[in-house]
């Protein structure tokens, strides 16, 4: 089981859990387990095919998923995976 | 929307940083508690720009910071509520640009800079449909 810990900003779809221990051998599987159980959330996660939205970034412990094998990724019963949100804007 | 109370040490951090960085934008987090009506902002905290290139209307948060940012409310029994950032020589009003990447539950503070003088500071935060509402300061 990984433990996914949840953006604050998407709290409120897991009933204010900050974090989620998840089934799965991949990153993609371990979402995957977190979006069946809180259906709301993921909307805010994966794109209408099933893809990691663009501004979302996730990480395993202090490394990105895009310099691994991205949702392919394997995860072991004491990985942390981090969903990040893009935080990011301008005046224009 | 619920009204924002901000701490005056945490506001005058936000529109100093926002004049220090003037003419390219500033961004940082803030960190409080909430009851039914109001936002308590206790804490404003200065992130790097991690934008690269231009600065001056594009701002950008490593995601590193981001999760330092989250490990920090954790262990400090505090709620990160929100995200300022300032609009050098543009009204504090949300771009196109913010709305696409906005959070829900996030404020949204923006503080409006003229002429390096910080002039205007207001809320925002995305309601249920997806658009941005304004949050009453005071
Ligand atoms: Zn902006």
């Amino acid at each position: 089981m990984a433990k996914i810990i949840i953006p604050t900003p998407l709290r409120k779809f897991t009933q204010n859990q900050a974090s989620f221990e998840g089934n799965g051998s991949t990153v993609g599987a371990t979402i995957e387990n977190l979006t069946e159980t809180y259906p709301d959330i993921k909307q805010h996660l994966l794109d209408e095919n099933g893809k990691l939205r663009n501004f979302v970034r996730v990480y395993i412990g202090d490394e990105d998923i895009k310099a691994l094998q991205n949702e392919a990724t394997e995860v072991k019963d004491d990985s942390v995976i981090s969903i990040v949100p893009a935080i990011a804007g301008g005046s224009l | 929307m619920k009204k924002l109370d901000i701490n005056q040490e945490a506001l005058e951090l936000m529109q100093k940083h926002a004049e220090a960085t003037y003419p390219n934008e500033c961004v940082g987090f803030f960190y409080g508690k909430e009851d039914d009506t109001i936002r308590f902002i206790e804490q404003a905290v200065e992130v790097p720009n991690s934008k690269e290139g231009d600065q001056r209307r594009r701002f950008e948060v490593h995601p590193k910071d981001y999760m330092k940012a989250e490990r920090y409310a954790l262990e400090n029994d505090t709620t990160l509520l929100g995200v300022y950032h300032s609009h050098p020589e543009h009204p504090a009003i949300p771009s196109e640009h913010d709305l696409k990447v906005a959070q829900p539950f996030f404020s949204y503070i923006i503080v409006s800079v003229k002429g390096g003088k910080s002039v205007r500071v207001r809320s925002w935060q995305l309601n249920e449909t997806n658009v941005f509402e304004e949050e009453i300061i005071g």
